[in-house]
């Protein structure tokens, strides 16, 4: 009766590799037979810290991809940005160190049935998940463009093999030491009506999720974007992560991206009344 | 070769398998955790504190991680007593899982009409009246930081709910004189207490230089509070032995359950560790039923208080 967190388990799972990539953690794990439920755009909630952690909350990275057929079985990748205490704890595990992780967690990105043109759209770390998504959508026929962008070219995480997915490829960074100098959003409305786009795919920082809904919003392009709120759980019991979504009938909810996102579709969030607390209509 | 432990407990006339419960506000109405064990494996679901009217809760960010502990602001978002009775109880009694409803209000006359919803529903076990979530607009409303507001919700539920279902009063940490405030809703008609409820934090954000939560305030849970949830569970049970307490604040392990039991609790509330493992309460469970027979106790019950056998009467 219950589909919430269907597929979910929690395991142990082994490093296989972790290397470094410009600024992040490129981190591949073992977690055999659950690829076969991991859709891009879900994400994995890690333990960290050991078991005499005072880090008592698991912390949550997307999937980058998954492969069933590495020699190990079935493997997760992970880009890892080391910003706090959790995320450089994980990213100074070495190979062969245990993870406790529950996954797969949360919505996967909606795939369509017909070869569409697509445009994927990333925010720093948040091209890793963009990637396995770009394979799915090749193997439909659909025609996939790219553009990613970050402060600077360390932070773009952009891998040769990912490259290969994707029909082009636009890097934008603040300091224009990688690609253009700009961002994302710079020539977004250009490229969607030269590129004839139906469907828009983000990953990143909220403000730019907002600018994305934003700048389509007067037009028929569909934006499914990948949000980012700080949670306790990852399972839809803490009700920290809440998102302000408009209901068909006007109305506001405050919905959990942890179980109905994160990817949400960007017009439906409220993005105005994120942070605030809506009024309730009854 | 240990024998087995008969783990049952009571909270006044509500009998359960097990004493490890969820608590209220860390399990939802429970289909969340349904995917990673059980329901009726474990003692009970206590739901998340229920109001009259639907309610968004506070505004986000509402969580601050902090050394062994977090805090939260939440609010008490939720889907209102009439969605709540209509789709999360019977789910949860198809699960056969035992149910304590727990509920919430802004007045002493919320609190009654709650009463009276609950008392045609059949199934539930208890009814937890939580008199002291710390995430209200007005502290001056934390009825459980006043005595004479604890003794009229209390009052006003069991006059409204008669006399079958046990009412387990919730209460705060957050007073000066926690026996006293226990004595006046046991009074009042209380059957059980709930001890404790979170401890009121703040976290201040060194990027913004403001408070971090959207609300300002929020309650702090976790293993950081665990050394006050057992000084309130002794100090309560010392001076109302025969009143029974559903302990909780920070227990994330079978050892820290026990603790909580030797001090004087009937059953224990896991929440903040499920956020971190959906599995705590079962490992928890299993941990205690461990730790109970390498200490010699063949029940549970002989357990509960054991701390206190040396006190003089």
């Amino acid at each position: 009766m219950t589909s919430i967190n269907k597929g979910a388990t929690q395991q142990i799972a082994t490093i296989i590799s972790n290397k470094r990539v410009g600024a992040y953690h490129q981190i591949h794990i073992n977690v055999g037979e659950i690829v076969k439920s991991c859709r891009p755009g879900n994400f994995v909630a890690i333990s960290v810290g050991g078991d005499s952690s005072r880090m008592i909350l698991r912390r949550a990275f997307a999937i980058s991809r998954v492969s069933e057929s590495s020699q190990y079985g079935g493997t997760m990748e992970l880009i890892v940005a080391p910003h706090g205490a959790g995320s450089r704890w994980l990213c100074s595990q070495i190979e062969g160190a245990e993870l406790d992780i529950v996954a797969p967690l949360g919505t996967s990105f909606g795939i369509p049935t017909e070869p569409i043109n697509a445009l994927l759209i990333g925010g720093g770390y948040g091209s890793a998940p963009l990637f396995g998504l770009a394979d799915v959508l090749k193997s439909r026929g659909c025609k996939v463009d790219m553009l990613l962008g970050a402060s600077n070219g360390s932070k773009i995480y952009a891998p040769m093999e990912g490259k290969r997915s994707v029909n082009s490829l636009k890097i934008y960074t603040e300091d224009g030491s990688m690609g253009e100098t700009g961002r994302v959003t710079e020539s977004l409305l250009e490229i969607v009506s030269n590129r004839n786009i139906d469907v828009i795919y983000s990953c990143g920082p909220m403000g730019m999720l907002r600018a994305i809904t934003e700048l389509v919003a007067h037009t028929e392009v569909i934006h499914q974007c990948a949000v980012e709120e700080s949670m306790a759980c990852g399972i839809g019991i803490c009700m920290t992560c809440v998102l302000p979504i408009r209901n068909e009938d006007g109305s506001t909810s405050m919905l959990r991206s942890c179980i109905d996102g994160p990817v949400m579709d960007g017009s439906r969030v409220q993005w105005d009344l994120v942070g605030q607390i809506p009024e309730v209509h009854q | 070769m240990t024998l087995p432990v008969d783990m049952s407990t009571t909270l006044a006339n509500a009998w359960f398998p097990t004493p490890i419960f969820t608590a209220s506000g860390c399990a939802s109405s429970g289909k969340e955790l349904a995917q990673f064990f059980p329901l009726k494996d474990v003692g009970a679901i206590v739901t998340k504190s229920v109001m009259t009217k639907p309610r968004h809760g506070r505004p986000t960010p509402r969580m601050a991680e902090t050394p062994s502990g977090m805090l939260n602001s939440i609010g008490l978002q939720g889907p209102g007593i009439d969605s709540f009775l209509a789709n999360d109880v019977p789910w949860l009694l198809e699960q056969k899982a035992r149910v304590i409803v727990s509920i919430a209000g802004e007045t002493i006359e919320e609190y009654s009409t709650l009463a009276r919803k609950l008392r045609s529903v059949s199934g539930i076990s208890a009814v937890e009246v939580n008199i002291s979530c710390p995430n209200v607009e007005n502290r001056g409303l934390v009825f459980a930081c006043d005595p004479d507001a604890s003794r009229r919700v209390i009052d006003g539920v069991r006059k409204t709910i008669g006399g079958e279902l046990p009412i387990i009063a919730k209460l705060s940490p957050d007073v000066t004189n926690l026996p006293e405030i226990a004595k006046g809703v046991v009074d009042a008609g209380a059957d059980a207490l709930a001890l404790i409820n979170t401890v009121l934090g703040m976290v201040i954000n060194l990027e913004t230089m403001k408070p971090h939560l959207g609300g300002k305030t929020g309650g702090l849970s976790g293993p950081a509070i665990r050394p006050i949830a057992v000084r309130a569970i002794y100090q309560v049970h010392a001076a109302l032995p025969h009143i029974p307490i559903l302990g909780m604040g920070g227990v994330a392990s079978g050892r820290d359950a026990l603790e909580l039991i030797l001090a004087g609790a009937s059953g224990v509330s896991v929440g903040t560790a499920s956020f971190g493992n959906p599995t705590a309460l079962i490992s928890i469970q299993n941990e205690l039923r461990e730790l109970l027979a390498a200490r010699g106790f063949a029940t549970l019950q002989q357990a509960i208080g054991y701390a206190h056998r040396d006190e003089k009467p």
